[in-house]
C-alpha cells in the first residue's frame, strides 16, 4: 500500500543561512529501512523543485532510525534577506510529510494517525 | 558540590523573545544547580549595533533583561541557582551593572556577576579572517557594509569565571551549548581537551538550548502528535552525570512532553552533519546517541560523542545590504483567486510605471503559495479567502516604500472587493546580511569583568 510520509515519520526545519536541514524521524525502527530506501536526496529535491534551489545531501543516522536532509538554496538566500513569509522556513518540514511512500500491508496497524488514513 | 546527585541545569530562555513565566517556574520549582538564557539570534548582534547607532539610550543588552532577571532571581537566590546567560549582547558588563541592580533590590549583597567580552572583533575582522564561507569571496567585500563582526566563544571563559567565584556570569556571543556545558566543566573539572565529554556536554548543551522545542513545543501534530496542555509548556531541564549522560525532563505540572520523538526532533535540529556538529569547544557526534524513556517526561541521553576541537572558530560577520517593502491586501469569496490574479498583474504594471529597482520581486497569494512558494501543487481547490501578499528586496528605503504606497493605490483605484488594513505599520525595513568565516582560536582572547552586589 501507499501511504503518506506523515503516517511513518515526523519531521523538523531547522536554518543555518539559506540552507535548511529537515529531519525525518521514524516513528517506529521498522518503518525506518521504507524511508531510507525510497526517500533519496535525488527524490527529496525533486519533491521541492523550485523551492529548495541548491543541492540536497542526506546523512542517516540509523541508531535514531532518522535521515538528515540539508537543502542549500533554500531559504531565498538568508534569513534576513528572504523575501518568503516564512523566513526561516520553520514550515518546509511539513511539505514532505505528502510524500508517499510503498509499504507492505502489515504494517497498517501500526501506522500513526489512523483516523487521516485514506 | 555533591556528586551523588546529578547536576540540574535549567533552560531559562532559548531566544530574545521566548515566554518568562516557564523559566520562573523552573527558578522556583526546578530545584536548578544553574538556570542557563540563550537569547540571541544570527543577526541579533548586528540589529543591536544598528540600534545603538540611532538610539543613544539602548543599552545595547537583552530588552528582557528586567523581565527576566525580576521574575527569577527571588527563586534563584532562594535557592543559590547560579545564572548563565548571553543576554550581555553588545554590553555584557552594562547588563551585569543591571543584573547588579536587580540584586540589590531583592536585597542579596555580596553576590559576584561576571561578564564576558571578546567576542567583537569588528574593528579587527578584516586583518584575522580571509574568506567568506558562503560564496568564498574575500572577507574585504564586506567592508562598505561591515556592521558587526562577532565571534563564537566557547565554555572556557564561563569556566574561569565561575571558577573565579561568580554566581551569575553574563556574556556577549558564545555558542549557545556551550552556555549549557560550561557548569558541567566546572562540577565535574572536565577538562577543555576531554573531546569524549565535552562532546557529550554539548550534546545536551544542544538539546537544551532551544528550551520549549525539547519539551513539546514546535512540535504538536494534531491527530499524529498530540501533547497535554500545549499552551502551558514547561522549559527543559537536564539532570546531568559526571560521565556527560543526563535524563532530561521538566517541572512537573508543566503541559508538553519530554519523550523520544521531542528529543529525537530536538538532537537534529539545525545540525548538517550529524557525525560532525562543529562548536567552539568541540566536535559532537551524535550518530551514536542512545535515548531510553526511563519514566514519564524522563528521557536517558547517553553516548553522544565527541572528536577534538577544531583550530578555528568561527565569525559572524553582519552588513547592511538594503531593505525590504512589504505589504498585503485581502480577497474573499466567489471568485476571490481570480481577483488575487487581476491585482497581481496590475502590481506588476505599477512596479513597472513606477519604476520599482528591486533586486527580487514576490508577489504571492497567501493560502495558496506564499510559505511554501514554488513547489506549492498546481491543482489545489480555491481557497475561500486569499491574501496578496507584495514584497521587494531593494538597494534603498526610498524603493522599499513603493511597495507600500503603490498597495495603497489598491484601496480606491484596484480590483472589486479588495479588503485592505489600515497603513498604520511600517512596511519597510533594514536588511542585515549576515556571513561567516574562520578565525585562528588563539588570535581571539576573551577577558573577565567582575562586579559585586
Amino acid at each position: 500500500m501507499k501511504v503518506k510520509l506523515q503516517h511513518l515519520a515526523h519531521t523538523r526545519s531547522g536554518d543555518k543561512g539559506n540552507t535548511s536541514n529537515i529531519s525525518v524521524i521514524a516513528y517506529e525502527p521498522e518503518f525506518y529501512p521504507y524511508l531510507k530506501d525510497q526517500l533519496t536526496a535525488e527524490r527529496f529535491q525533486a519533491y521541492y523543485a523550485g523551492t529548495v534551489t541548491g543541492p540536497v545531501l542526506r546523512y542517516e543516522v540509523d541508531g535514531l532510525a532518522a535521515l538528515n536532509f540539508v537543502a542549500h538554496g533554500a531559504l531565498g538566500g538568508g534569513v534576513s534577506r528572504s523575501l518568503c513569509l516564512d523566513n526561516y522556513g520553520k514550515s518546509l518540514s511539513a511539505a514532505i510529510l505528502g510524500f508517499e511512500v510503498e509499504i507492505p500491508d502489515t504494517l497498517r496497524p501500526r501506522l500513526r494517525g489512523q483516523a487521516l488514513l485514506a | 558540590m555533591n556528586l551523588k546527585q546529578p547536576l540540574r541545569i535549567g533552560a531559562g530562555s532559548a531566544w530574545w523573545g521566548d515566554r518568562v513565566e516557564p523559566a520562573i517556574l523552573s527558578a522556583e520549582q526546578g530545584d536548578l544547580d544553574y538556570l542557563c538564557f540563550e537569547t540571541m539570534a544570527e543577526a541579533t548582534i548586528s540589529a543591536a549595533q544598528v540600534r545603538a547607532r540611532r538610539d543613544p539610550s539602548f543599552p545595547g543588552y537583552d530588552t528582557y533583561l528586567d523581565d527576566r532577571m525580576r521574575g527569577v532571581l527571588p527563586g534563584c537566590l532562594r535557592r543559590g541557582t547560579k545564572i548563565i546567560s548571553n543576554q550581555g549582547w553588545i554590553n555584557p558588563d552594562g547588563a551585569a551593572e543591571r543584573i547588579v541592580h536587580w540584586l540589590r533590590h531583592f536585597g542579596a549583597r555580596g553576590v559576584k556577576v561576571a561578564s564576558v567580552n571578546g567576542s567583537l572583533i569588528t574593528d579587527r575582522v578584516l586583518e584575522l579572517t580571509d574568506t567568506i564561507l558562503e560564496n568564498g569571496r574575500p572577507t574585504s567585500t564586506l567592508t562598505p557594509s561591515l556592521v558587526s563582526a562577532e565571534v563564537y566563544l566557547g565554555a572556557e571563559p564561563i569556566v574561569a569565571a565561575l571558577k573565579q567565584g561568580a554566581q551569575i556570569v553574563v556574556t556577549g556571543r558564545v555558542a549557545d551549548p556551550s552556555i549549557f556545558m560550561a557548569p558541567m566543566m566546572v562540577e565535574f573539572g572536565w577538562d577543555a581537551l576531554d573531546h569524549a565529554k565535552l562532546g557529550a556536554g554539548n550534546g545536551l548543551g544542544h538539546l537544551m538550548e532551544c528550551g520549549a522545542q525539547v519539551t513539546g513545543g514546535y512540535f504538536s501534530d494534531p491527530g499524529f502528535k498530540d501533547v497535554p496542555d500545549p499552551w502551558n509548556f514547561g522549559f527543559p531541564i537536564a539532570e546531568v552525570q559526571p560521565d556527560g549522560s543526563a535524563v532530561l525532563t521538566k517541572v512537573s505540572g508543566t503541559g508538553g512532553a519530554v519523550n523520544l520523538q521531542t528529543v529525537k526532533e530536538q538532537l537534529l535540529y539545525e545540525v548538517h552533519d550529524p557525525a560532525n556538529y562543529i562548536t567552539p569547544d568541540v566536535v559532537v557526534d551524535f550518530t551514536t546517541t542512545r535515548l531510553e524513556q526511563v519514566g514519564p517526561d524522563r528521557v536517558h541521553v547517553s553516548g553522544i560523542g565527541g572528536k577534538p576541537r577544531t583550530p578555528t572558530l568561527k565569525v559572524s560577520i553582519g552588513c547592511t545590504e538594503g531593505f525590504i517593502g512589504e505589504d498585503m491586501f485581502f480577497y474573499a469569496g466567489p471568485g476571490a483567486l481570480r481577483r488575487a490574479q487581476l491585482a497581481k498583474r496590475i502590481l506588476e504594471e505599477r512596479f513597472r510605471i513606477v519604476k520599482l529597482d528591486a533586486e527580487e520581486v514576490r508577489i504571492d497569494f497567501l493560502g495558496l503559495n506564499a510559505i511554501h512558494g514554488a513547489m506549492s501543487p498546481k491543482d489545489q481547490p480555491e481557497p475561500y479567502e486569499i491574501a496578496v501578499r507584495v514584497a521587494a528586496r531593494t538597494k534603498t528605503r526610498e524603493e522599499a516604500i513603493k511597495v507600500g504606497r503603490e498597495v495603497d493605490g489598491m484601496a480606491v483605484s484596484g480590483v472589486g472587493h479588495t479588503g485592505k488594513r489600515v497603513p498604520h505599520q511600517d512596511r519597510t525595513r533594514e536588511i542585515i546580511g549576515v556571513w561567516s568565516s574562520l578565525v585562528p582560536r588563539e588570535r581571539v582572547q576573551p577577558s573577565l569583568k567582575f562586579f559585586e552586589s
